[in-house]
């Protein structure tokens, strides 16, 4: 079983993002869940969601506290580094977006992967929604899904116009992320 | 009448009436204290002793003038009261 | 048990979304409702469906939910199929409407997307709503997971429509842990496969001018009592019905449902008996736990109300000891609500295992393998009856 934690801002797509790669993995005939960490929702609060993803059925149903991996959405949140890291898998992944990957920092004992999102959404959606950049760069990591499949969920569930403008993101996201550590 | 009352196996679903307007049989009439009388020399053809009797005890005749139907009226003396020119009067019903 | 996959799709959903699926290929034809978290997503999906011609139902939005199970009420009795849905707060507001539902022997179908009931303000799970429908004299089922909340809404309206029952029924289906999570399921393809399995109702009284009857008359103290008798006996009469429909409807879908689920309880030393989602993690902590070495083993109800008295006195024989798992408290009662049911079912048997109460996961907080952990130390303590988890200063 892979197990994957979201943080973001609320806005930002956190529990679309978990969302559409459940959806995706389900279309692929897997067992997947996704789960949202719903708070007092609000614009800019941290968000989390959780997704689960196996070949076979998934019992479980509490939020997952041990990631194998952990996905950054939102830039400003990287310096929370104990709350990025808490519970991850000893050598699980970190995924972050970092609009300055010059800068970027490595998670010690944790396989650390960057993207800039951030401009990869600026430029391809013009507006600051990084969630599908980023859920790329995660499939970039650890090819759950295929990037086929995904196509097909965002055309679903955002229509031509503006599901191919999330694809453009989810392949840029794909294709620029690196691992620095 | 306790005779009468249903075991609970006996009852019909839910207890739901299948007879609609079985009330017209239940004489209400032997439950008076007062008995409404009626002096047609005063009554005006107003009809709101009519309209205000709470069980269709006040009969309406074809030249608007009233009639109480004592199998009906229980003597609550609504009409007496609201009889503008005093055309009722409640008096003693006794035994 | 072999999954039938014709005429079924494999989606992903979540669970409001699932329910509102099952009502639509039930081929309702009355919906009545007020939007609440987390149960909006069922009447926001449905108003959708009618709107798009999909579903040929009257969708009334209503100024509250006193309003809308009143509206199904009078829907119901006319003899047409109902649905509303609600959760927590919204369910108190009903409640004086939920005994006259199931006194009128009225076959309304429900989804509670449970909710812990405020103060203060929570909108996640807690059994407090399913809990304080339990004396009302509805039919309650829990789903504990997407797929399960999608069968049961299915199979309740055939439950609660059927001539030997015809009682209103809920299916619980715990707050965000189930309604707002997407899970894999199979749903059918549409409302002529469902029509198979559940033909159109055909009520046993109904309003109707042309031959016209009261409902909801009066009955004082010459007849309240008579009243209330028949319908204890006809609410208790119910099992075997739910029970034969409960089969068919495991034949029709290729998936098994009965009242009771039992995970590696037969040899088991130590027994958790659970309701709603829990169900999943427990049997997933069981596992583990047997990997172990502990011989423990796992029971969840998937039917709450009938309470399946005989299939949980077979099912704890052989136990040495019971946890009852409570997502609710009954303040000052000796224990919870769950564990009071399971004592006075236990009471008159010979021999019974030791019951332990365990509150958990109230207002949403995570049950999850740590807490499972931290309840397995506490209930192996000497003496212990009634235990917390998973909340802090215990």
């Amino acid at each position: 079983m892979l197990e994957v934690r979201w943080h973001g801002r609320g806005g930002q797509g956190v529990v679309t993002s978990s969302q559409l790669l459940a959806l995706s993995a389900i279309k692929e005939g897997k067992y997947a869940i996704h789960i949202p960490e719903f708070g007092p929702e609000r614009r800019g609060a941290p968000v989390r969601a959780y997704t689960r993803i196996d070949d076979k059925v998934i019992d479980i149903r509490s939020s997952v506290l041990n990631p194998d991996i952990v996905v950054v959405i939102d830039p400003g949140l990287v310096k929370y580094r104990e709350m990025i890291t808490d519970g991850l898998k000893k050598g699980g992944k970190v995924i972050y977006n970092i609009p300055d990957p010059s800068k970027a920092e490595v998670f010690e004992g944790f396989e650390t992967y960057v993207v800039d999102a951030y401009h990869i959404a600026l430029e391809v959606i013009k507006r600051p929604i990084y969630n599908t950049a980023m859920l790329g760069a995660l499939i970039g990591v650890a090819k759950i899904v295929s990037l086929d499949t995904v196509y097909d969920a965002l055309i679903e569930r955002f229509g031509e116009k503006i599901g191919k403008l999330n694809i453009e993101a989810v392949k840029r996201g794909y294709e620029e992320v690196k691992k620095i550590g | 009448m306790a005779d009468d009352l249903k075991t609970w196996r006996e009852l019909p679903v839910a207890m739901i009436v299948d007879q609609p307007g079985n009330t017209v049989e239940v004489e209400t009439g032997t439950w008076r204290a007062l008995r409404p009388v009626l002096d047609p020399s005063k009554c005006i053809k107003c009809l709101i002793c009519w309209v205000y009797c709470p069980d269709l005890a006040i009969e309406r005749l074809e030249d608007d003038s009233v009639k109480i139907n004592y199998y009906y009226c229980k003597g609550c003396g609504i009409c007496a009261e609201e009889c503008p020119t005093k055309a009722i009067q409640m008096v003693e019903e006794g035994v | 048990m072999e999954v039938k996959v014709e005429r079924q799709i494999r989606t992903g959903l979540n669970g409001d979304e699932a329910v509102a699926y099952a009502a639509y290929h039930a081929d309702v034809d009355v919906i009545a409702a007020y939007p609440i978290t987390p149960q909006t997503i069922i009447v926001e999906r449905l108003s959708e469906f009618v709107h798009d011609g999909l579903l040929d139902a009257e969708f009334i939005p209503v100024e509250s939910e006193h309003s809308a199970l009143s509206a199904v009420v009078g829907a119901a009795a006319s003899g047409v199929r109902t649905f509303t849905a609600t959760a927590s707060q919204g369910l108190a507001l009903m409640y004086e409407i939920l005994y006259i539902a199931s006194s009128l022997r009225l076959p309304i179908v429900m989804a509670l997307a449970d909710r812990a009931l405020s103060a203060l303000i929570n909108i996640h799970c807690s059994h407090d709503d399913a809990y304080a429908a339990r004396d009302s004299g509805w039919i309650e089922f829990f789903a504990e997971n997407v797929q399960e909340a999608y069968d049961l809404v299915i199979a309740a309206f055939r439950v609660a429509e059927d001539k030997n029952i015809s009682f209103p029924a809920i299916v619980n289906l715990d707050g965000f842990i189930l309604s707002h999570s997407i899970e894999p399921l199979y749903i059918y393809e549409g409302q002529d496969v469902v029509r198979e399995f559940l033909p159109r109702r055909e009520p046993i009284v109904k309003l109707d001018p042309d031959k016209p009857v009261t409902i909801g008359a009066l009955a004082l103290q010459n007849y309240y009592i008579e009243l209330k008798r028949a319908q204890a006996e006809a609410f208790e009469a119910t099992p075997p019905y739910i029970r034969k429909i409960l089969r068919e409807y495991s034949e029709f879908s290729g998936r098994k449902y009965d009242f009771i689920k039992k995970y590696m309880i037969d040899d088991a030393d130590i027994g958790f008996l659970v309701l709603g989602s829990t169900a999943g993690t427990m049997r997933h902590v069981v596992r583990k736990w047997r990997e172990k070495g502990r011989k423990v083993g796992l029971i969840s109800l998937t039917l709450y109300r009938p309470f399946p008295v005989d299939d949980l006195r077979d099912a704890v024989k052989g136990l040495k000891k019971l946890v009852i798992m409570d997502r609710s408290y009954s303040f000052g009662s000796p224990y919870a609500q769950l564990y009071m049911d399971v004592a006075a079912t236990l009471y008159d048997e010979p021999e019974k295992p030791d019951l332990i109460n365990v509150i958990y996961g109230l207002g949403g907080r995570d049950f999850n393998e740590y807490t499972a952990e931290e309840m397995w130390e506490k209930i192996n303590r000497p003496g212990v009856k009634k235990i917390w988890v998973g909340v802090r200063g215990d």
